[in-house]
């Protein structure tokens, strides 16, 4: 067993035991923490495939991102954990035997019978001077530059949908909103009043401050 | 060497694994969301696997996709989670029967 097999089976290896355990821990913290070591490892076994922009974009993006996100909402949820397991033992069964069938399936299709080393040849494998970024980057900007723009596009709908479904407004007890429209409706009539008085004049003060202002 | 097939089990592995997790976890919708994140991994590695082995830079392309498009489905899914559980007080998905599916 070569030094890169020994790797790709430890990485997958560790993958597959983290996700085992996420889909099987009570605590959904825990579940998401699991899942963080799934992305990593999944995140190794991409590099080994020589995938190294996408292999650090997982971690990035998935791990600093989603990953956070899913963290966040799962703490801001006041869930019972105890509810959450019922029907597991119930389900367990169903779920293994549905799984280990469509398993048998596809190893009977993507199995080393068919793509095996004899049968695909070994990949082409580049040099250190060669960019997996500048490789992805070239046709990405002009080939697809069409659908990065829409990518674009789904994204800014993505945080769009996911504020507008969110926002909720709350009373005057909870929080303290400005009304933009009565900010900007006002005039300087309805507040300023001007009013009319006679002048009371204090004689003997009013002239000795002139006095004193003529002095300067 | 690595074979092929060893990335494609790999990631069907991976897709089993999260496909038998939304079975068991019925009652939970975030450990749900969180396997349909792992069943587009599974995908994408298939992908990337392929693309090494035909040297064609188009596949990790499309991968790039999917992981936007993720991205965007955990966004707008954690905040209908959000929505259920504001106006439910759970998150059971055998509950969420309202349109009599």
């Amino acid at each position: 067993m070569s030094f890169e097999q020994l790797v790709f089976y430890a990485f997958a290896g560790i993958s597959s035991l983290a996700a085992l355990m996420m889909i099987t821990v009570r605590n959904p913290v825990k579940a998401a923490l699991w899942l963080v070591l799934t992305f990593i490892s999944a995140a190794g076994v991409w590099l080994l495939a020589e995938s190294e922009f996408l292999g650090l974009v997982l971690i990035l993006v998935y791990v600093g991102a989603v990953m956070v996100l899913f963290l966040f909402v799962v703490m801001m949820l006041d869930i019972n954990l105890a509810e959450m397991k019922e029907g597991f033992a119930q389900y367990a069964p169903v779920g293994a035997l549905v799984a280990l069938v469509v398993f048998g399936l596809i190893y009977l299709v993507v199995g080393p019978e068919h793509f095996g080393l004899d049968k695909t040849g070994l990949p082409v494998t580049h040099g250190p001077d060669y960019s997996n970024t500048k490789e992805i980057a070239v046709p990405l900007y002009t080939q697809h530059a069409y659908a990065f723009v829409l990518a674009a596009v789904l994204l800014l709908v993505g945080i769009v949908a996911a504020i507008a479904l969110t926002l909720r407004r709350r009373g005057p007890r909870d929080a303290l909103y400005q009304d933009i429209d009565a900010q900007v409706r006002v005039r300087a009539e309805d507040r300023l009043t001007m009013v009319k008085m006679a002048p009371e004049v204090e004689p003997d003060v009013s002239s000795k401050n002139e006095e004193e202002e003529g002095a300067k | 060497m690595i074979a092929l097939s060893d990335y494609l089990l790999f990631g069907a592995v991976l897709f089993m694994i999260s496909l038998a997790g939304i079975f068991l976890n019925r009652k939970n919708l975030i450990i749900i969301l969180m396997c349909i994140e792992l069943l587009l991994l599974a995908v994408n590695t298939n992908l990337v696997a392929f693309s090494h082995y035909l040297n064609d830079v188009q596949g990790e392309i499309f991968v790039f996709f999917i992981l936007t498009v993720a991205a965007a489905e955990a966004a707008i899914g954690l905040a209908i989670l959000v929505l259920v559980f504001r106006h439910r007080k759970h998150i059971t998905v055998d509950d969420l029967d309202q349109l009599k599916g």
